[in-house]
C-alpha cells in the first residue's frame, strides 16, 4: 500500500532532483511570498478599521498570529520529515529536519516577541507564565534543542538521528500549545480563527489577516527551499554531480 | 515494507506514544496548578473535586468580570477597589496603583494579589484580559450595542467619588460582556 501511494515522490529522494526541484520553485515562492506579505500586511496596518476596545493595538494581529501559526506548522513538518527521515532513512528528510528547524525557531521568537510588545499596552505586562506562552516558550526551546543536538556530535548521521527523535517527541507539545487557552484558565485569551465555529473577527480585518497567514506560509515554505539547497550542497559536496554543476554554473558566468 | 523498516516503525512509534503519555498523565496530574488564577467561584466555593478552598494570607491569582457600579476610587489616591464576578459568588479586589487602558465595568481582568479575607483580595498587579472578538467600532454598535467612548470622555475615570456603587461611566450602552 505504502509502496504505490509513494511511489511518485521517489525520484525527489534523489539529492541532485531534489536540489534542481527546490532551485526552480524558489523564485516563485519567494516572489509571491513578498507579494502577498506587503498586501497583508499594508492592508491590514493601514487600511482595515480599528478595533472596538483595542483601538490600532490589535494590528500587531497580522504578524502576530501568522508567526505564532506557522511556528507551529513549520515544527509539524520538521517532524514529519524527522519521522520519514528515521523510519525510511531517506537522506534528503533527514536535511529537511536541519533546515526548517532554524526557520521554525525564528518564527517562534517573532510570536513570543509580538505578543510581549501586544500584552504591554493591553493586559499590562510583558510576560506572564501562563499556559499558552509558557508552551510557546517550550516550542523555542524544542527547536533550540534538536537544533543543538544535530550539531553536538562529531558524526553528523548520528546528531540528526537524536535530534529527530527530539523533533517527533516535541509534537504533544503542539496540541498543548492549541488547547491551553481551552483546557486552563489563562491570561491569553482563545482562538479567534483556527476553530471550527465562525472566526470571530469581522470580514473586514480577517481578510488581511488570511492573505498574511498565506505569505507566512509561503515565507516559510521558500526559506525552507532555500535552506535545504544548501543543506544538500553541504553533504554532498563531494559527489561528482555537485562538481559538474559548479563547474557548469562557472562556465555560464564567463 | 522490509522487517528492519517495520522494527524501526514500531520502535519510534512506542517510544513516542511512551513519553506522550508520560507527559500527558504528567499535565493531567497538575492541571489545578497549571490554571493562571481563581475564578471567584472556585475562590469561595473551593476548587476541583477537593473543593479545596485557598487559605487567608495566601497569594494568588483572581480572574472574573469587574462588576458594573462597583468600581470605587480615593480621591486623594491611587487606590481603587472593586468586586468581580464569575457565574455567581462576588469577590472584593482593593488595588493602588495605575490600572491598564483596558480596565472598565464588565470586562475580565487577572488580579495578583494576597487573600486577606475569604472574600477580599489586596491585588499588587491588575492585568485587563480581553476576548477573541475584533470588529470595528461601528459594528460592535450595531452588534453589541456597545457605543465607543473615546478615552477623554470618559469623565468618571478622572473625577473618582468614593463609596458610591452607582458611579460609573457615562452610559457606555449595555456593558461589553457581563453575563454572569
Amino acid at each position: 500500500m505504502w509502496g504505490s501511494m509513494f511511489r511518485w515522490l521517489d525520484p525527489y529522494a534523489k539529492p541532485e532532483t531534489l536540489y534542481h526541484l527546490c532551485g526552480r520553485l524558489l523564485p516563485y515562492l519567494m516572489g509571491l511570498a513578498l507579494f502577498t506579505l506587503l498586501l497583508g500586511n499594508i492592508w491590514g496596518l493601514a487600511f482595515s478599521p480599528s478595533d472596538y476596545q483595542q483601538g490600532d493595538s490589535y494590528r500587531i494581529i497580522y504578524i502576530h498570529v501568522p508567526a505564532a501559526i506557522w511556528s507551529m506548522g513549520a515544527y509539524s513538518s520538521m517532524a514529519i520529515a524527522a519521522f520519514i527521515g528515521l523510519v525510511w532513512q531517506i537522506r534528503v528528510a533527514q536535511w529537511a529536519v536541519l533546515a526548517i528547524a532554524p526557520i521554525g525557531a525564528v518564527y517562534t521568537v517573532i510570536a513570543l516577541l509580538t505578543g510581549a510588545a501586544w500584552g504591554k499596552p493591553m493586559w499590562g505586562t510583558w510576560w506572564v507564565w501562563d499556559a499558552r506562552l509558557t508552551s510557546e516558550l517550550v516550542l523555542l526551546f524544542l527547536y533550540l534543542g534538536v537544533i543543538a543536538l544535530a550539531g553536538a556530535f562529531s558524526e553528523a548521521a548520528r546528531g540528526i538521528k537524536v535530534a529527530s527523535l527530539l523533533a517527533i517527541v516535541g509534537v504533544v507539545n503542539l496540541p498543548i500549545i492549541h488547547y491551553s487557552v481551552e483546557w486552563w484558565n489563562t491570561l491569553h485569551q482563545g482562538a479567534t480563527i483556527t476553530k471550527f465555529a465562525k472566526p470571530s473577527i469581522d470580514p473586514s480585518m480577517l481578510w488581511p489577516l488570511l492573505i498574511s497567514l498565506l505569505g507566512f506560509a509561503l515565507l516559510l515554505a521558500a526559506l525552507t527551499c532555500l535552506r535545504l539547497r544548501s543543506q544538500i550542497l553541504i553533504f554532498e559536496q563531494h559527489r561528482p554531480w555537485v562538481r559538474q554543476w559548479v563547474d557548469q554554473q562557472q562556465g555560464e558566468r564567463g | 515494507m522490509n522487517p528492519r523498516r517495520q522494527k524501526r516503525l514500531v520502535a519510534v512509534v512506542a517510544f513516542v506514544l511512551l513519553l506522550g503519555g508520560a507527559i500527558g498523565a504528567m499535565l493531567y496530574a497538575l492541571q489545578q496548578n497549571i490554571d493562571l488564577f481563581y475564578t471567584p467561584s472556585q475562590l469561595i466555593e473551593g476548587m476541583g473535586d477537593d473543593k479545596v478552598k485557598p487559605e487567608i494570607g495566601q497569594r494568588l491569582r483572581i480572574g472574573g468580570m469587574v462588576v458594573k457600579g462597583s468600581v470605587r476610587r480615593d480621591p486623594n489616591s491611587l487606590k481603587v477597589s472593586f468586586d468581580l464576578v464569575d457565574t455567581g459568588p462576588i469577590v472584593t479586589v482593593e488595588y493602588e496603583g495605575i490600572l491598564p487602558d483596558l480596565f472598565r465595568e464588565g470586562q475580565g481582568i487577572v488580579a495578583q494579589g494576597v487573600l486577606v479575607d475569604a472574600k477580599t483580595i489586596l491585588a499588587s498587579e491588575v492585568l485587563a484580559k480581553h476576548d477573541e472578538e475584533y470588529m470595528p467600532p461601528e459594528v460592535a454598535e450595531a452588534v453589541k450595542g456597545i457605543k465607543h467612548v473615546a478615552p477623554k470622555n470618559m469623565q468618571s475615570y478622572g473625577q473618582p467619588k468614593v463609596s458610591e456603587p452607582e458611579t460609573t461611566t457615562p452610559e457606555q450602552g449595555k456593558p461589553a460582556g457581563q453575563q454572569p
